[in-house]
């Protein structure tokens, strides 16, 4: 079974529209959200929830008051400025890191597990996929991506599946991290924009720091067809395949609209596009041979 | 006064939006913060002198060997794994590390000290009258909130601050949000976009802070979120269409002020509209 993690660096480069034609190209495939804190891959994909359960992401201190002597001890030796005035815990600002819980004097302060979201594995029109929501204003989303990924390739694993697609998160920070260690290649999906060269060229250094190979597929390439010709250029001297080009089209807006994939979108020529990265990427993914 | 541009997704609009306000007031007292610290962009718009520079520091754990009796307890009280006993020494993961000080505390022994490890780097500098303060979370790091935090530091009292923000709806808008005045949620009229920003408006609820909606691309979807902003009484303070001219300023880094100057004018009304809600 072979792993790809689709990226970007930069937000709104078109991830979730690229995993979804991807997703009805392949027929062997399960399917991951990491994306917990802003999933989308649902709104196209519309899975019919199969199992849910919750996701345990770290534990909560909560005062008790009537065994709180207000000595003012768990207020000194918390970092995160979690516990007001008046003795009550800022569930927003605590890092669950459980300081105060042990320093108090009166063991006044419990320490409960947290749920922090839920994660779902779902039927879809093109298989099966494993997805999340974290709370809101939640922390430990990078523990959720690596539980998401963990289900689906338990999931692929027992259907003998032979692809596990995972749509990243932005960014380069933990939920990133998580979801990319470990994975058989990476696919950035970069726009010709200075933004998001920028930003593409952060997550290559994170690609490499962690020793996944990238690849590449421009989106929108007619946008600015001389900040295109520059990421080819970049991409051959650092030795990055470009995988696939993407026209800058509205149809791919309007197929999201109709909640349906590109690749279900009756326009014929972008259909050909995606069809073309696909097939290369079949070729790359035989080519990597699994290193773990 | 903080105002912050926030979106649950990614890529609606935050930095254009950041930028140009921050340009737009420049003859006024203001600085610019870019605290996507994961994938900052609010400097290639700005093209800002840079002057200064430093690195952000996180205090990780230190153990003296010598006091040290491999008794677990600094592992015990590690709620992240970051520390642990592994046979005749001790070692610490860093970048598992929430700087939390639970473990020198601790230590029977006070054989746990606390040294610096670098996680970012924050720069500041100046564009057209603007004060721009930028961090860069390093590659590799996983944790963006002290980088944000130190950017936060900068802030200056009696001072317009315009802050852009990340995506998401965790603990980096969290942390980049909080003590905001105004905090504006840019969005597009997409399925993915409405999805999101419902996220975003939760965020906001949840931290009691005052928000409005810019939506960006305006014509160019449906009237998903239009209707979800009447529905739930928030105001859209702005609308820019969608135009291939603002599309391809954007991609060559061109403030939208400058490529269509009667933007002056709009982003000039929504600093007011904003100001008159705080």
């Amino acid at each position: 079974m072979k792993e790809l993690v689709v990226i970007s660096g930069k937000g709104g480069t078109g991830k979730t529209s690229v995993l979804g034609a991807l997703a009805s190209l392949a027929n062997n495939a399960v399917l991951a959200d990491c994306d917990v804190d802003a999933a989308n891959l649902h709104v196209l994909l519309k899975p019919d929830v199969q199992k849910r359960s919750s996701f345990i992401g770290g534990k909560i201190a909560r005062i008790n008051s009537t065994k709180c002597i207000s000595c003012g001890i768990c207020r000194d030796v918390c970092r995160f400025d979690a516990i007001t005035a008046h003795y009550k815990v800022d569930e927003i600002a605590c890092e669950g890191c459980g300081v105060c819980v042990w320093n108090c004097p009166e063991e006044a302060i419990s320490f409960d597990d947290q749920k922090n979201g839920e994660w779902f594995i779902s039927k879809t029109r093109f298989g099966d996929m494993v997805h999340a929501r974290l709370g809101i204003a939640e922390e430990n989303s990078g523990k959720l991506v690596s539980l998401v990924r963990n289900e689906a390739k338990k999931l692929a694993k027992e259907n003998g599946k032979d692809l596990l697609l995972v749509d990243g998160p932005p960014g380069t920070g933990c939920p990133v991290i998580a979801a990319i260690g470990g994975a058989d290649a990476v696919l950035i999906v970069v726009e010709p924009t200075l933004s998001a060269i920028h930003d593409m060229q952060r997550v290559i250094k994170l690609a490499r720091h962690f020793d996944v190979p990238a690849k590449i597929v421009i989106n929108k390439t007619d946008l600015n067809s001389t900040l295109t010709s520059e990421i080819t250029t970049y991409c051959e001297h650092e030795h990055l395949p470009i995988a696939g080009t993407i026209p800058y089209n509205l149809d791919i807006v309007r197929a999201q609209m109709n909640g349906q994939t590109v690749m279900e979108f009756g326009n014929e020529s972008l259909k050909a596009q995606f069809s073309e990265l696909w097939k290369n990427l079949q070729v790359i993914l035989s080519k990597i041979q699994r290193r773990f | 006064m903080i105002i912050t541009i926030a979106s649950g997704k990614g890529g609606t609009g935050k930095t254009t939006i950041a930028t140009n306000l921050a340009m737009v007031l420049a003859d006024k007292n203001v600085q610019l913060l870019d605290c996507d610290v994961e994938a900052p962009n609010s400097h290639i718009f700005l093209k800002p002198d840079m002057n200064e520079s430093e690195t952000v520091h996180i205090k990780v754990p230190q153990i003296d060997e010598e006091k040290c009796t491999l008794c677990g307890r600094c592992a015990e009280v590690c709620e992240y794994h970051a520390i642990g006993v592994f046979g005749k020494s001790v070692m610490v993961f860093p970048e598992l590390c929430h700087a939390c000080g639970g473990c020198s505390l601790a230590c029977p022994e006070s054989a746990i000290t606390e040294m610096d490890h670098p996680v970012g780097e924050l720069q500041r500098g100046r564009a057209n009258g603007v004060d721009f303060i930028t961090g860069t979370l390093n590659i590799g790091e996983a944790k963006a909130t002290p980088v944000i935090g130190a950017v936060k530091d900068r802030i200056k009292p009696d001072t317009i601050t315009i802050v852009d923000a990340p995506p998401g709806t965790s603990c980096p808008v969290v942390e980049t949000v909080r003590g905001s005045d105004y905090v504006l949620l840019v969005t597009e009229p997409t399925p993915f976009g409405l999805h999101d920003l419902n996220l975003a408006v939760e965020v906001m609820r949840k931290m009691s802070l005052p928000f409005g909606v810019v939506l960006n691309r305006s014509d160019m979807g449906d009237d998903g979120v239009e209707k979800f902003c009447q529905n739930e009484n928030i105001e859209i303070l702005l609308r820019i269409p969608q135009r291939r001219d603002i599309a391809e300023a954007y991609s060559n880094g061109t403030l939208l002020i400058d490529a269509l100057p009667e933007y002056r004018d709009i982003f000039q009304r929504l600093y007011h509209d904003v100001e008159e809600r705080v």
